[in-house]
């Protein structure tokens, strides 16, 4: 399993390029012009994700995080999501590194095996990066008029962060 | 977009001075838009080698094959493009990636996809590039694997129990996302959005 799973890419690749011999295709004429259209969509993606970054930075500079996460406490054991993983439900959607880093240590504290390590988990594989995935995709397509993309995006987090919960509590019980 | 990144810097300046942090959100604020242009960077590589492999799909046929096998699904999704190759092409390829849990190849399809699509209606997002992003946002991965190795890492001995967990909440996520964007899809009219714009704009370039 495990190896299957790292040698996935190279096999995709390996398994693209064959094909592409077999139907009489130019594969590296056709890989170096992709490349190079990549290139351009790099350059529309920079001023986008510039934007982004100096507010998420500032924000989490900010302590503002810490903050909402003591407003929303009370929501969240409301809504059966264990409060102690408010930290993550905050950062996810801003930064995906950052979530990764406030999950795995949720996972090592309460031990990868208990509810909270397990939902912190399902978390993380349930939901994305939500302001970073808009930014690239809306920079690289020059929109700037975004109407209902970012409050749909934001619920399907909550969905996502809600149902993790309940899901672990079905899945494993407790 | 604009009223958004407002909020979120002016949140970000208010509760800084609320709690004494001024001069870290200073400097947080050069330090993000450094951090930025390297992640762009970083990201460069694999952007671009993506783009190049599904060039390499598009000529040999491979992801006209695919989106033939996504087709149905995604017609629904993507009504105003069902018949538009191009896009659906990419759609496809962005949708097994990210099954895949190839989360650096799905963006540079799923980027594809969107510049095509906002082809139509410069500037604005139509509703079929709002669900494409939706669908992004909620990710649909089958096999989470970096967060396998966090609880491998931490001592887990089946790091991979919690498969069916995330395979129902990421279901569930896409659908609330998906029901999301359809409801608000008509209480925010399209009259700066889809189709009119355009319109007009034709109508400008024959005067």
């Amino acid at each position: 399993m495990e190896l299957a799973l790292t040698m996935l890419v190279p096999f995709l690749l390996l398994g693209v390029a064959l094909w592409g011999l077999v139907r009489k295709v130019d594969v590296y004429d056709a890989l170096i012009t992709g490349a190079a259209e990549g290139l351009g969509v790099l350059i529309k993606i920079v001023p986008a994700l510039v934007a982004l970054l100096t507010a998420v930075y500032m924000l989490r500079a900010s302590g503002a995080l810490e903050l909402a996460a003591q407003a929303l406490a009370p929501v969240l054991g409301w809504l059966g999501i264990p409060p102690e993983t408010v930290g993550l439900l905050l950062i996810r959607p801003v930064s995906g590194s950052a979530a990764l880093g406030v999950g795995a240590e949720l996972i090592s504290t309460y031990g990868p095996d208990s509810t909270i390590g397990r939902t912190a988990a399902v978390m993380l594989g349930s939901t994305e990066t939500t302001f970073y995935t808009i930014a690239v995709y809306f920079g690289a397509a020059g929109i700037v008029k975004t109407r209902y993309a970012v409050p749909a995006a934001l619920c399907a987090d909550l969905a996502g962060f809600t149902a993790a919960a309940w899901a672990v509590r079905v899945c494993f019980g407790g | 977009m604009s009223v958004i990144w407002s909020g979120m810097v002016g949140c970000a300046v208010f509760c800084g001075l609320l709690t004494g942090r001024g001069p870290q959100v200073a400097a947080a604020a050069m330090e993000g838009a450094a951090a930025a242009v390297e992640l762009c960077l970083s990201m460069a590589g694999v952007l671009c080698l993506w783009m190049g492999v599904m060039e390499v799909m598009r000529r040999s046929g491979l992801s006209q094959g695919l989106s033939r096998l996504l087709r149905p699904l995604l017609k629904r999704l993507y009504p105003d493009f069902a018949r538009d190759r191009e896009v659906m092409d990419s759609i496809s390829a962005n949708v097994s990636a990210n099954l895949l849990g190839l989360g650096n190849a799905a963006t540079p399809l799923g980027i594809q996809a969107a510049r095509r699509m906002s082809r139509r209606t410069p500037g604005v997002a139509s509703d079929s590039l709002c669900m494409l992003v939706v669908c992004n946002t909620a990710s649909i991965q089958l096999i989470p694997t970096t967060v396998a190795s966090v609880r491998a890492a931490a001592g887990c001995a089946a790091p991979f129990d919690i498969l069916p967990a995330v395979w129902l909440a990421s279901a569930l996520s896409v659908t609330v996302g998906i029901l999301a964007a359809k409801v608000m899809g008509r209480l925010w009219p399209a009259e700066e959005g889809a189709g009119r714009l355009q319109r007009r704009r034709v109508g400008w370039n024959w005067r």
